[in-house]
C-alpha cells in the first residue's frame, strides 16, 4: 500500500532537507527522523522521511545472502 | 540505486526459490500478503513463477484505492463540485469509480483537481489560492497518516483558513483481525507490510500469531525481500511455531517510529470506519481530534447524493480473498483498467488489474 | 509587439505583419515568400508519404527541447519510420491570445533549426488566436509530406520468430523531463528530453540493403505500448529481455519514487526496429555511428511463443506479461 523509497539525504536545514536518489532531487520533511545526517540514507514516503534506512542491518542481510550462495557453490 | 538494485539480485533470488521449493513440504500453503505494493511486486518481479505450486498467495486489504467505500468517493465528488473548491489528492484516488462518476470524470466536466506526491504541496496549493478552499483526500494507512498529521499541524500553527482534510484513512491491525474472524478463507501465514510497520512496529501483529496461530513476517518490497519473507513463513509453518519475525529488518525496528505515532495521536482519534467489501470496521478509522476539527472536511456542508452500489461487481468478495477476477462477471468485459468498474481495476496494484495486466 | 493579441489572429494587418516578420523571416523558405494559399510541391515519380500530428506539450519549454522541436521531430519521425524520407512540413498554430511574442519567436526559431538540421522545409502555414483560457499559450500542427525509399518495403506482416528488436538509446527520457518541469513537481532532475529528429539514422540504415522488417516511434504509451501494438493480432510473440533495456539512472530513480514504469514513458527521439537476425548485428553497428544511436542496444526479439503477446524477462529471470497502457500513469503513495 505505500511506496516508500530510500533516498540520500544532501542538504539539512531544520526539519527539512533535501534527499537524492540516482540524481532526482526532492525537498523532503523530516519530522518523524530529526537525528538524520547528510548523507544518511533515509526511507522517503509522500515527501516525508519515515525512517532512517540501517545500512549496518542492510549489510548483513546482503553478506547472509552472500553466504547462502557461497554455501551452495561450495556443494 | 543503492539500497535497492542490491535486493534484485537474480542469482540469490533463485536460490531463495530453491530453498522454498524444498521446504514447503506441507500440501497446500495460503499465504495473504496484506499490501498492495506487495501485491504489485509480486506481479512486477513474476514471483508467483518462482513459488511451488502448492503456495498460493492471496492480495490483502492493504490497498486505498480498494477499500475507499463508494460513500468517501462520492462525497469527494460532491466537494470538487463546488466552484471554490480545489481537490488536491494523490494520483492513486483520480481514476476510483465512485456511485456514479470519477474525480478524473469531474475533471472533464470542469472541476478544480489536482494531484500531488505529498500532502505538504497540497498546503502549498492552499497557500497560493487564499480566495479557494482546499481540501486533500486523506487516503492511505499508518505509512501515510502522519505525514498528513504533519501537515494538518502545519496548517494550525501557520493559521490556514482554507485547508481541509477529507479523511478517509484506515488502519491496518483492525482489518487484519477482521480477516482472521471471517475464517472465510483458510490463510496460514501473513506476508506483512513493511512500510506501515515502520510506523506501526512489529508489535501491533502479535496477536495474529499468538491468538490465531499463523505466520507472520514483516517483509520489504523488493524480490529478495518477498522471497526471503516467504521462505521464512514456510519454516515457521514447517515448525508449526508462529511468532512475528521481521524481514525487513534495515528499515523497520520493533518499537516503530516513535515521532510519527506520537504525532497521529496529537492529530487523530481512531473511529469506526467503513472498508469497502467488508463493511463497518469499529476502530479502523480516523477523525480529527477536538484540538484539530477545524480542518476536517466534513465541516463544509455539500448534498452527496446516495450511494449505489454496482450489484455485479464482487470486489468486495475479492478483497476478502474469497474469490477472484475470473469469478467475476464482469472482468475483463465491461470492467477493464481503461474502463474500471470495481475499485480493484483502478489501482494498478488493484487485485483486477494486477490480474488483467500481468496475469489473466 | 510584446503579446499575442486576438487581432494578430484577424487577418488584418496585425497578422499580416506576424507572418512577415516572424513566420516567413524565420522559417526562410521560397514557398512561403510567394505569399500564396498553397504550396505548389515538385515531387516526381515516387511513392508519397503523408502524415500530421498535433502538439499541445505542458510546459511548451521543457529540458532539452520545446514544442517547435517537438512538433517538427515527431512529426518527421513518423514519416521516417515508413522507410520514407520526408522533405516538406507545414505549420499550423493555435495562439492563446496573451501569449509571450518573444516565446513565440523561440518556438518558430527552434522549428526551423529542428527542420534544417533534418534538411526539411517549412513550405506553408496558418495561425489562428483564440480567447485567453480558450487555449494554452501554443498549440501547434505539423503535417509532412516524403517520398518512399526505392525498395524498401516495411511492414509487420514481414516479421518473423528470430527476428531482433533494437532499439536506439535509452527510453522514458521525454516523459521524465517533462513532467518533472510541470507545475506542482517539486522535483529536481537532469533528465533531459531525447526529441530529435531520426531521419538520418533511419534513412542510412535503410540505405544499406538490409532485411529490416519494421520500425515505430515509441511516444506516448512508451515502449511497452508501441510493441504490444506491433504484435497485436500477429502469429508472434515478443520477449524482451528487462536487464538490456536501456534507462538512465535518473529515470529509474524518479519512476522509484512515483510508481511508473519506464516501459509505458514517452519518448520523442527513439525507434524501435524489428530486423532480421542475419543482418541485426550489422545494422546496430550502423546505427551506433550515430549521435542519435550510441546508446542502441539490443532489447528483445520475436517468438513463436506467446502470439500477439508482450513478455519480459525480469531482471530475477522470472517472466511476466507486459500489457498495454490504459491512460496515463499517475503519481501514486501506493
Amino acid at each position: 500500500m505505500c511506496l516508500a523509497v530510500p533516498m540520500r539525504l544532501i542538504e539539512k536545514e531544520g526539519k527539512t532537507g533535501v534527499a537524492e536518489i540516482s540524481g532526482v532531487k526532492r525537498e523532503v520533511r523530516l519530522d518523524f527522523f530529526p537525528e538524520a545526517e547528510i548523507g544518511d540514507y533515509i526511507i522517503i514516503h509522500a515527501g516525508f522521511a519515515i525512517q532512517k534506512l540501517d545500512e549496518k542491518e542492510a549489510e548483513e542481510t546482503l553478506l547472509l545472502f552472500k553466504e547462502m550462495l557461497e554455501g551452495v557453490d561450495d556443494e | 540505486m543503492k539500497y535497492i538494485d542490491e535486493f534484485r539480485d537474480r542469482k540469490v533470488c533463485e536460490q531463495l526459490a530453491k530453498e522454498i521449493s524444498n521446504r514447503a513440504i506441507k500440501k497446500d500453503i495460503t499465504l495473504m500478503e496484506v499490501c498492495g505494493t506487495h501485491t504489485m511486486a509480486i506481479f512486477r518481479y513474476g514471483i508467483k513463477s518462482f513459488l511451488p505450486s502448492n503456495i498460493a498467495l492471496l492480495s490483502g486489504p492493504g490497498c486505498p484505492v480498494c477499500v475507499t467505500p463508494n460513500s468517501e468517493i462520492d462525497k469527494a465528488i460532491a466537494f470538487s463540485r463546488k466552484e471554490e473548491v480545489i481537490i488536491t489528492t494523490f494520483g492513486d484516488m483520480f481514476k476510483v469509480p465512485g456511485s456514479r462518476s470519477t474525480l478524473a470524470r469531474e475533471k472533464s466536466l470542469g472541476s478544480d483537481i489536482r494531484i500531488v506526491y505529498s500532502p505538504v504541496d497540497a498546503l502549498k496549493i492552499a497557500g497560493e489560492n487564499p480566495d479557494r478552499i482546499v481540501i486533500f483526500l486523506g487516503i492511505g494507512f499508518e505509512t501515510t497518516i502522519p505525514t498528513v498529521a504533519a501537515t494538518i499541524k502545519d496548517a494550525k500553527n501557520k493559521k490556514f483558513k482554507n485547508f481541509f482534510v477529507l479523511c478517509c484513512h484506515k488502519l491496518i491491525p483492525p482489518a487484519i483481525k477482521v480477516v482472521l474472524e471471517s475464517g472465510e478463507v483458510l490463510i496460514d501465514g501473513f506476508l506483512l507490510p513493511g512500510h506501515v510497520s515502520i510506523i506501526t512496529g512489529t508489535g501491533v501483529y502479535k496477536f495474529i500469531a499468538k491468538n490465531y496461530n499463523k505466520g507472520c513476517v514483516v517483509s520489504g518490497f523488493e524480490p529478495v525481500d518477498i522471497l526471503q519473507a516467504i521462505l521464512m513463513l514456510v519454516k515457521q509453518i514447517n515448525e508449526d511455531n508462529y511468532s512475528v519475525e521481521n524481514q525487513y529488518t534495515r528499515s523497520v525496528k520493533e518499537e516503530g517510529n516513535l515521532y510519527a505515532k506520537q504525532l497521529m495521536n496529537e492529530v487523530f482519534e481512531p473511529v469506526d470506519s467503513e472498508w469497502r467489501g467488508i463493511g463497518i470496521i469499529p476502530g479502523s478509522g480516523l477523525k480529527l481530534k477536538e484540538k484539530y476539527s477545524q480542518f476536517d472536511a466534513n465541516n463544509i456542508s455539500v448534498k452527496v447524493e446516495p450511494v449505489e452500489e454496482n450489484p455485479e461487481c464482487i470486489c468486495g468478495e475479492i478483497l476478502r480473498g474469497v474469490k477472484t477476477p475470473l469469478d467475476c462477471s464482469l472482468f475483463g468485459v465491461e470492467c477493464l483498467p481503461e474502463n474500471p468498474k470495481g475499485p480493484c481495476m483502478v489501482s494498478s496494484e488493484g487485485t483486477c488489474a494486477a490480474f488483467y495486466k500481468y496475469g489473466k | 509587439m510584446d503579446t499575442i493579441l486576438l487581432a494578430h489572429g484577424s487577418g488584418g494587418k496585425m497578422m499580416h505583419t506576424l507572418v512577415k516578420d516572424v513566420f516567413v523571416k524565420e522559417f526562410d523558405s521560397s514557398h512561403l515568400r510567394k505569399y500564396e494559399d498553397s504550396a505548389v510541391l515538385e515531387i516526381i515519380d515516387k511513392k508519397i508519404v503523408f502524415t500530421t500530428d498535433s502538439y499541445v506539450v505542458d510546459p511548451i519549454f521543457f529540458p532539452g527541447g520545446d514544442i517547435g522541436k517537438l512538433a517538427v521531430s515527431g512529426t518527421i519521425n513518423d514519416i521516417s519510420v515508413m522507410g520514407a524520407v520526408p522533405h516538406f512540413l507545414s505549420c499550423g498554430l493555435i495562439l492563446e491570445e496573451g501569449f509571450s511574442a518573444e516565446e513565440l519567436q523561440k518556438v518558430i526559431k527552434s522549428m526551423k533549426k529542428s527542420a534544417d538540421e533534418s534538411s526539411c522545409e517549412i513550405v506553408t502555414g496558418d495561425t489562428k488566436v483564440v480567447d485567453k483560457g480558450k487555449g494554452d499559450k501554443i498549440f501547434i500542427n505539423t503535417s509532412a509530406i516524403g517520398t518512399m525509399i526505392p525498395d524498401v518495403s516495411l511492414s509487420k506482416k514481414f516479421i518473423e520468430p528470430g527476428d531482433m528488436i533494437l532499439i536506439n538509446g535509452f527510453i522514458g527520457d521525454h516523459g521524465i523531463a517533462v513532467l518533472s518541469k510541470r507545475k506542482g513537481m517539486e522535483f529536481e532532475t537532469s533528465i533531459k528530453s531525447d526529441v530529435q529528429p531520426l531521419n538520418k539514422l533511419i534513412g542510412d540504415l535503410l540505405s544499406n540493403g538490409l532485411s529490416v522488417r519494421f520500425m515505430r516511434d515509441p511516444t506516448r504509451g512508451g515502449v511497452a505500448t508501441t510493441l504490444n501494438e506491433i504484435c497485436d493480432g500477429m502469429e508472434f510473440g515478443i520477449e524482451l529481455i528487462e536487464e538490456k533495456i536501456p534507462v538512465r539512472e535518473g529515470v529509474k530513480g524518479f519512476c522509484e519514487i512515483l510508481g511508473f514504469d519506464p516501459l509505458y514513458v514517452a519518448n520523442e527521439g527513439k525507434v524501435i526496429i524489428v530486423i532480421k537476425r542475419e543482418d541485426s548485428d550489422k545494422a546496430l553497428e550502423i546505427i551506433k555511428k550515430f549521435p542519435e544511436g550510441r546508446d542502441a542496444d539490443f532489447i528483445g526479439e520475436v517468438t513463436r511463443e506467446n502470439a500477439g503477446r508482450v513478455i519480459l524477462r525480469t531482471i530475477i529471470g522470472s517472466h511476466r506479461i507486459v500489457d498495454m497502457l490504459s491512460g496515463e500513469q499517475l503519481p501514486r503513495i501506493c
